[in-house]
């Protein structure tokens, strides 16, 4: 056990555990956080993608010591039911889910990216959700959502 | 924590936000049930609602294992469970008018909450926002039995249970109104949670001060007017799910966020191979490692309890334990052959018995056959359940699809008393039939036994995928038909082997699935049966009797085609993997074959393929799905395969394939438009257009999500996915191994067709679109490429190879 700082949605917690932790479990039960997922263990899914310094990272093979003092950013930290974030506002209106396990994965993914490349183009987007995956294939509504959002986002 | 159910508080083990839930009801749902406050209603005009409990005495026993009792629209008349007759078991008005209803069909993803929502919004004529849906928690829902088997539009939204106690208490409230208004209720209408005096709007009252928190103290009135879809307002519009708000900021409970005081997190350590069984376990080996609480181990169930999730995982990673060498699996590359030699249990689902003779004496006869791989549920996340197990009492919470028989079946693995025991269903992953939810519900009950506190364990992918969950049957099918000279199909002959082992547990048989046969249960009995005894009555809900046949069992034909001469015979063989109903169960398989077959036909007499169906379909809601996706998808009406073919670089084809879901529970038929790159055998499927008829519409826009979703996973079943295994274990462990579709593929345009049809039953949508997708893909295939596809997945190999047969 060792003491680990995390930089959680903008707040510092101060936590007590085995630095190879991997990143999700302190997130998810430590912090109790929903938005971050296991899906895999295996960073093969994207079910557990959090934003760390401004990249898309899969928390589920992320160990702590690697994030201690970074700035983290879950589902939970890029908006709320009162005020979505544009991704979140379009995952909605273009009711773009089934059981919504995958959601995270493909939000946060998709947050990373239109903050690096707000005109991200049908290819950028293919590419960042190469490995990213929905078994309920919602695929047809989620793409969209993201196109949505984009243009939102640009204004 | 308070462990007794007790009739001023929500049942025990509740968590925060299902606590809120009920609090949002805004009563005590047991003293609700248990008849405090009782609202006598005794109005003549429903005098004839006594007679609803009347139609449950023709209640019949489930067939299987179960001494269940089952009414006979499937809600079970289990002790303890709400009376499903009695219209307080569903639904209830607040004080302050809010609409709570309860059922036993849950939401695993599909939308079945928001269209319950709206259902009961539009019978009592409230808003959608002022229902408030609880959906599977034994203390409090009627037992349904199973969500499954796209059976939750059929129970609730036609003439019973949910839609019928909707209807039942829409009708007592006129009543009601009647005399707190002094105007006949054939005067009155519902209108916005108010009882109001038609033409005079200005006297009312509204439900709340109308029951008052009571009782409707009613049975179920079977002629209770249900609104006519001409009047609906709320029903078959497209709510948007009241889920998604918290689902995608991050605020949604699934199981998996279920945190109880006290928790620990468990894991278990499955056998290395298949048939496996545990020597000794090293308990020492794990002895110091951090926060490890436990070593549990029950016959072959192994499993560790720690205080933290990752402390677990390293545990049951360290853990030592002796296991015997397996019992050995079947070569995977000759398993079709065998799965044919080994002893089966034999049926007959149609046979006119005529078959030989129109078979020698057809100007053609045709033969092909199929096959078809075990494949996975593979659901996004892996399962997860958390237990709280103390005394003789048991709380679990669990993304079963069936918490009643849960109940049961947690109450045989813990050894206790099913009345002790609460299953409250959590939202999982999708399902699409039986992944790890059941087995892992064990999983964390005698983990959570054995530590004395509540545990939660969710599985690794590995234990997901090679000990989790029930794998979809694997199929080999042999198609033989006679044509006559014109071309008219004269006879069919469809004969099917498939493996199975297990199924869903039911009420009494956890050893259906891994946990419970690790425990030492015995999943259901095999037994062989050589001949097949003659079928007594038409039964296709597995799709065995293609489309095209009349289905004749004795006098009735109930079959959805032409073709008089008919045999469909099933060879069940016992499969070395669990398997269970993944979506679309037989359905799937023996669809992808016979529409293959089909199209071969056509093009064997060179018709077009839509109307060399139509040919032979005599079902008119089938023909109009066929015509309608056809016109839809602007159908290039010739022979296939297409006339000039290149038989270089990259080529594109049209394919058909449509089928009557389980005979009668919904109609489809798609049309997919591919490219095949003939130098690397990989197909792309650019469009799909589908025709679909289920029925009433309760919502247009989650019914397309359903076809849209479906389209594509069975895209990615036809093109990839397969279980495979070595000679003693699987060795599709993970998403490298076990080969899906992810969402940064260039994804194919779904346009979906509605046929929306008033005053016919309402059937289910959840699996009818997902059957006919790989018949379709490779019918495009020979359309584009002349080379026919005869096994699933159409991986770019078998695509080559499919190729270099072509003459």
């Amino acid at each position: 056990m060792s003491t680990i700082t995390l930089k959680v949605n903008g707040t510092t917690h101060t936590l007590d555990l085995d630095p190879s932790t991997p990143l999700l479990y302190a997130l998810s039960d430590d912090l109790g956080l929903r938005g971050p997922k296991f899906g895999c263990g295996l960073g093969e899914c994207g079910a557990c993608t959090v934003i760390v310094n401004g990249e898309a990272t899969r928390s589920c093979v992320t160990p702590l010591n690697l994030v201690h003092g970074a700035e983290i950013t879950t589902l939970e930290g890029i908006g709320t039911i009162e005020k979505p974030h544009p991704l979140q506002k379009a995952f909605i209106e273009e009711q773009a889910a089934q059981c919504g396990f995958c959601v995270n994965a493909v939000i946060m993914t998709a947050k990373a990216l239109l903050d690096r490349n707000p005109k991200a183009t049908d290819e950028d987007v293919r590419d960042a959700l190469s490995n990213v995956l929905c078994r309920c294939f919602t695929h047809v509504r989620m793409i969209r959502a993201i196109h949505r959002a984009r243009q939102e986002m640009a204004g | 924590m308070k462990r007794q159910v007790d009739k001023s508080s929500p049942p025990s083990g509740f968590t925060p936000d299902a606590q809120s839930a009920l609090e949002r009801a805004g009563f005590s749902r047991r003293a609700f049930l248990q008849g405090t406050g009782a609202l006598i209603v005794s109005f003549s005009s429903l005098g004839k609602a006594a007679a609803a409990g009347a139609q449950l005495s023709g209640s019949r026993k489930t067939p299987g294992p179960a001494n269940i009792e089952v009414d006979k629209f499937g809600a079970h008349v289990t002790p303890g469970a709400p009376p499903p007759d009695q219209v307080d078991s569903w639904i209830a008005i607040g004080p302050d008018g809010r609409v709570t209803a309860y059922t036993g069909k849950t939401e695993i993803g599909q939308g079945m909450e928001t269209a319950q929502i709206q259902l009961v919004a539009e019978e009592l004529c409230v808003s959608f926002d002022s229902v408030h849906l609880i959906y599977c928690q034994t203390p409090i829902t009627p037992d349904e039995g199973i969500t499954s088997g796209s059976q939750s539009t059929p129970a609730n939204f036609n003439h019973q249970n949910l839609a019928q106690a909707a209807a039942t208490a829409r009708e007592a409230l006129l009543h009601l109104g009647a005399r707190r208004l002094g105007v006949p209720a054939t005067s009155l209408v519902a209108r916005d949670g108010a009882i109001e005096v038609q033409n005079d709007a200005a006297r009312k009252i509204g439900y709340g001060p109308l029951i008052a928190g009571k009782r409707f103290n009613l049975h179920i009135d079977p002629n209770a007017k249900r609104k006519p879809m001409s009047e609906w307002t709320i029903l078959g519009t497209s709510a948007k799910r009241p889920d998604l708000p918290a689902i995608v900021t991050g605020r949604f409970e699934f199981v998996h966020n279920v945190r109880l005081p006290g928790m620990l997190h468990g894991q278990v350590v499955r056998p290395p191979e298949v048939g496996a069984t545990v020597i000794s376990v090293d308990e020492g080996s794990v002895t110091g490692m951090a926060g490890v609480v436990k070593v549990v181990v029950r016959k072959n169930f192994v499993g560790v309890v720690a205080q933290k999730p990752w402390q677990a995982i390293q545990a049951a990673k360290q853990l030592k334990v002796r296991w015997s060498s397996g019992t050995g699996l079947p070569s995977q590359a000759n398993y079709y052959e065998h799965l044919r030699r080994q002893k089966s249990r034999d049926s007959m689902v149609v046979n006119s018995r005529d078959v030989p003779e129109k078979l020698a004496g057809a100007a053609t006869v045709l033969k092909a056959t199929y096959y078809h791989p075990f494949q996975m549920h593979g659901s996004m996340g892996t399962s997860c359940a958390v237990a709280d197990v103390r005394g003789d009492h048991a709380t679990t919470y669990s993304a079963t699809q069936s918490v009643w028989p849960m109940r049961s079946t947690v109450a045989m693995v813990l050894g206790l008393d099913p009345k002790n025991i609460n299953v409250l269903f959590r939202r999982g992953p999708g399902c699409y039939g039986l992944n790890g939810a059941d087995t892992v519900t064990y999983d964390a009950a005698v983990l959570s036994q054995a530590a004395g506190k509540p545990v939660r364990i969710q599985l690794s992918r590995k234990d997901e995928m090679a000990w989790g969950e029930n794998y979809g049957y694997p199929f080999v099918i042999d198609e033989r038909a006679g044509l006559d000279a014109k071309g008219n199909i004269v006879a069919w002959d469809h004969e099917a082997w498939l493996a199975t082992l297990g199924t869903r547990p039911f009420y009494d048989r956890p050893g259906n699935v891994p946990t419970g046969m690790l425990l030492g249960f015995d999943p259901m009995p095999f037994v062989p049966r050589s001949p097949a005894p003659e079928p007594s009555r038409y039964n296709n809900y597995d799709n065995f009797v293609p489309s095209y046949c009349v289905g004749r069992v004795g006098e009735k034909a109930e079959g959805t085609g032409t073709i008089e001469s008919e045999r469909a015979l099933v060879h069940n063989v016992r499969s070395p993997f669990f398997t269970g109903p993944l979506r679309s169960p037989e359905r799937l398989q023996n669809t992808f074959a016979q529409e293959s077959f089909m199209d071969e036909m056509a093009a064997h007499v060179k018709a077009d393929p839509v109307a060399f169906r139509l040919r032979h379909l005599s079902f008119p809601r089938l023909r109009d799905v066929v015509t309608a996706a056809a016109h839809a998808a602007n159908w290039d009406g010739r022979p296939s395969p297409k006339p000039t073919i290149s038989k270089t670089g990259i080529v594109s084809g049209r394919g058909m394939a449509c089928v009557p879901y389980s005979a009668t529970n919904g109609y489809v038929a798609m049309v997919a438009e591919v490219d095949v790159d003939q130098d690397s055998g990989r197909i792309t499927v650019r469009r799909f257009v589908a025709a679909i008829d289920v029925g009433p519409i309760s919502n247009p826009n989650g019914l397309k999500n359903q076809v849209e979703g479906g389209a594509l996973q069975g895209m990615s079943r036809a093109l990839g996915e397969e279980v495979t295994w070595d000679d003693r274990k699987v060795t599709s462990i993970d998403w490298a191994t076990y080969h899906t579709l992810f969402l940064g593929i260039d994804v194919p345009k779904v346009d979906v067709v509605l046929l929306n049809r008033a005053n016919v039953y309402a059937t289910g949508a959840g699996e009818v679109g997902i059957t006919v997708v790989a018949a379709a893909i490779g019918n495009a295939v020979f359309d584009a490429t002349g080379a026919r596809l005869r096994e699933v997945p159409f991986t770019p190999e078998r695509v080559k190879a499919a190729l270099g047969l072509r003459a």
